[in-house]
């Protein structure tokens, strides 16, 4: 006899096996799932979810597809959460403070109240990469929030309105463009490419004859 | 949180592994290679295959589960759909949101073109966002876009298109060049230098990075990037056929509102097709590590309209799927655990075969010692170990955290400490090695204004796929298919749109006898439980 627990779905009550994530629960209880369902493996942050376990008053939240069932928990999943995008010209801006001032001034209204972090799904320190934000720390803030998966959930909870997966993606592109440390070895081989140089070597190889690249193929030295 | 039995065989795991860690296990002839596929291969079993009755692929072999899809009819065949008032008429019709979709969308926006992108789910809900270890470039002293065509014209079985593979190759350099200019966070050290690693088959280390969330950090870079260009991107849409005219071109699709049920009609001079793979169709059983809406459908779109299929019958099962626990089987457990350490070792500790030979041969390793009773048993099925400590121990403590933060954490939301115990891992449907046959210019030879890029596409890699080379393939080969995409808008006229295709589908599925399937494409899997 499978173990069963049980859960409610935007309140209505199904008995689920116990050993199901959210996302599959939901499936075996009938629903066809179009919002609410990504990449089902903890990437995209599509299944934002909400949750509250009967007779407990802590309100969590979590991704559907990467959360078993427990008994009594009550779930509500988050189709869409307009978080506050703003439009730039990456090729304009330049990675200082005022960048921050400028496109997303609300996070200077945070009341550091800690509710972001304690809602993050990837178990990220949301406010503190909101504070390196504020003081300009791009290359912080962007490492702090690298892992993140924009579910929102951080902003659903935030009294300051912040829409904080916005703010660290801002910072990664801004770190990974201006103050990460050139790649000159990228630079060179594009211009090799572009000069030619590897135009008849190329051609040499894609005329060679199966069993010479066979030959090739099984005695090429492997870099150790 | 392992079962007794398991923690039995970590204990054999454990012995072996000082021992282990001394000498690199063999790698296997070609003629082993080769007898290993055709013993274990999935691709080699007979029944997962089916053969297709009709179209321009008619006689030859496609999965069971492809085939059906092939075989069914437009969901349009009985419906009235008003061709004369397009909801939108553009220049670029990009079918998929994913990271070659959002590539193509962005340069022909750069060349001037009018272009939107449709999509069935969100932007960014793609495979893309979920490739973990990395992307392939040519672009360290030591290597050179020519080492990197050998390897991957001999992963792939010497069947790659040399005209594909030589742009993905050469234009690989620029790839990287051009994320890394639109923000992409590369994992470098303090002078620049890009962290390379191998992969499965590679001879260079060549395996660019952004810890293990490469696909991510592209895929949310280029998505932000079409947001902040204000390109049109219309979600919870898919487009379910191709419009043509009455010269043969393709003209537009019908699109699907996937909330309300709404048809809607764009029209467009050219159409690119990047709608991805197949792993939610579950061939022959396997579990995948693909994203909801990989379901084929574009393959479906193009098929129908005329355009042929190229490798349809060679499919890519990831060596190491996640095993157990049953709430994350199928997942990915990227290759780059095993490219900075990791071994595979089976039930007995005994490391089997080399942890880096190319994805079709271990995954069949991994296989051959489960068939043979060298795995361990699992409520799901069976599975080998993935001997993750070994990786801080060559490396140093902390390094799992750093590297690969995003397998840490998927095991510890099950109490599973990789970097304490191995973890436990069998082969999951990974990826289309083939698709749709396109010609070096990203244009399908069929249909003259139709062009596919990314999963869509076969011939790039032959018939298996190195690590890396897919993200690799998605960026070049969409940004190609935007561009030419954007020029070739320039020179076409459309003449009157037209269904036709439709029809004639159904009058060839008739006469074949086969009028009695369901509607395709699919869309999304039937997991619901009283759909399956």
């Amino acid at each position: 006899m499978e173990n069963l627990v049980n859960v409610y779905f935007f309140g209505k009550r199904y008995q689920v096996p116990a050993d199901l994530t959210i996302m599959t629960a939901m499936e075996y209880a009938g629903y066809t799932l179009s919002r609410g369902c990504g990449c089902r493996h903890g990437f995209c942050g599509a299944c934002a979810t909400i949750y509250r376990i009967k007779g407990c008053n802590e309100l969590k939240t979590c991704l559907a597809c990467q959360t078993q069932v427990q008994e009594g928990m009550y779930i509500a999943s988050i189709p869409f959460f307009p978080t506050d995008k703003r439009t730039y010209e990456i090729e304009d801006l330049r990675p200082n403070q005022q960048v921050m001032m400028e496109l997303y001034p609300e996070i200077y209204s945070c009341i550091g109240c800690n509710a972001c972090t304690k809602a993050c799904t990837q178990s990220l320190n949301v406010m503190q990469y909101i504070a390196y934000a504020q003081r300009g720390e791009l290359e912080k803030c962007a490492e702090e929030s690298f892992d993140c998966v924009s579910c929102g959930c951080c902003s659903v909870r935030c009294p300051a309105e912040i829409s904080h997966p916005m703010v660290g993606l801002l910072a990664r592109r801004l770190t990974g463009k201006y103050i990460a440390p050139k790649s000159q070895h990228v630079e060179d081989r594009v211009d090799e490419i572009n000069r030619g140089e590897y135009d008849q070597l190329i051609e040499q190889i894609m005329q060679k004859p199966i069993t010479e690249m066979k030959e090739l193929y099984n005695t090429r030295d492997i870099e150790k | 949180m392992f079962t007794e039995s398991m923690m039995e065989s970590i204990k054999k795991v454990e012995a072996t592994r000082a021992a282990r860690m001394a000498t690199e296990p063999r790698r296997m002839t070609a003629e082993e290679k080769s007898e290993l596929l055709k013993q274990y291969h999935p691709d080699y079993r007979a029944e997962g295959f089916a053969e297709i009755k009709i179209g321009p692929n008619k006689g030859e072999k496609a999965p069971v589960e492809l085939t059906n899809l092939l075989h069914s009819n437009s969901r349009l065949l009985n419906e009235k759909i008003n061709l004369d008032n397009p909801a939108y008429d553009v220049d670029v019709l990009v079918i998929g949101g994913g990271g070659a979709g959002a590539s193509a969308a962005i340069e022909a926006h750069e060349a001037g073109a009018n272009v939107m992108i449709v999509t069935k789910l969100r932007i960014g809900d793609a495979n893309t966002m979920m490739a973990e270890g990395g992307i392939q470039a040519a672009d360290k002293p030591n290597d050179s876009p020519v080492q990197h065509y050998l390897d991957a014209f001999g992963g792939g079985h010497f069947a790659a298109r040399p005209e594909l593979l030589r742009r993905l190759v050469m234009e690989a350099p620029d790839a990287i060049r051009w994320l890394n200019k639109l923000g992409v966070m590369f994992d470098k050290d303090e002078e620049g230098t890009m962290v390379t690693t191998h992969g499965g088959g590679t001879s260079r280390k060549r395996m660019h990075a952004c810890k293990d969330y490469s696909g991510a950090e592209i895929m949310r870079t280029v998505r932000d990037e079409v947001l902040n260009r204000q390109i049109p991107v219309v979600e919870f849409t898919s487009a379910v056929e191709l419009i043509k005219d009455d010269k043969g071109q393709v003209a537009g699709a019908v699109l699907l509102n996937m909330e309300t049920g709404d048809y809607l009609v764009a029209k467009a001079k050219t159409v690119v097709i990047a709608t991805g793979g197949a792993g939610r169709l579950h061939y022959q059983g396997f579990p995948t590590s693909n994203h909801y809406g990989a379901t084929a459908d574009g393959l479906i779109l193009g098929y129908r309209a005329g355009a042929p299929l190229l490798y349809q019958d060679t499919i890519q099962y990831h060596p190491t799927g996640v095993a157990y626990p049953s709430q994350l089987f199928g997942a990915l457990v990227t290759e780059k655990v095993r490219s900075i350490g990791a071994m595979l070792v089976n039930k007995d500790g005994e490391a089997y075969a080399h942890p880096l030979e190319t994805r079709d041969v271990s995954a069949s390793a991994i296989i051959r010692e489960c068939a043979n009773g060298k795995g361990v048993e699992t409520p799901l099925g069976s599975g080998v170990w993935l001997d993750t400590p070994m990786i801080e121990i060559l490396h140093g403590e902390g390094t799992i955290e750093k590297r690969i933060p995003a397998m840490l954490r998927m095991y510890l939301n099950y109490g599973i400490d990789m970097r304490k115990v191995p973890i436990l891992v069998y082969p999951t449907l990974h990826y289309q090695n083939g698709g749709l046959e396109i010609g070096g210019e990203g244009f399908t030879k069929a249909i003259p204004n139709l062009l596919v890029a990314g999963e869509a596409v076969g011939g790039i890699h032959g018939r298996n796929r190195l690590m890396g080379n897919s993200l690799l393939d998605i960026i070049v080969f969409g940004r190609n298919a935007g561009k030419a995409a954007a020029a070739k808008a320039k020179e076409v006229t459309l003449g009157k749109m037209n269904l036709d295709h439709v029809q004639a589908y159904a009058k060839e599925l008739e006469n074949a006898g086969l009028n009695e399937q369901g509607v395709s494409p699919l869309l999304l899997p039937k997991y619901a439980r009283h759909e399956k």
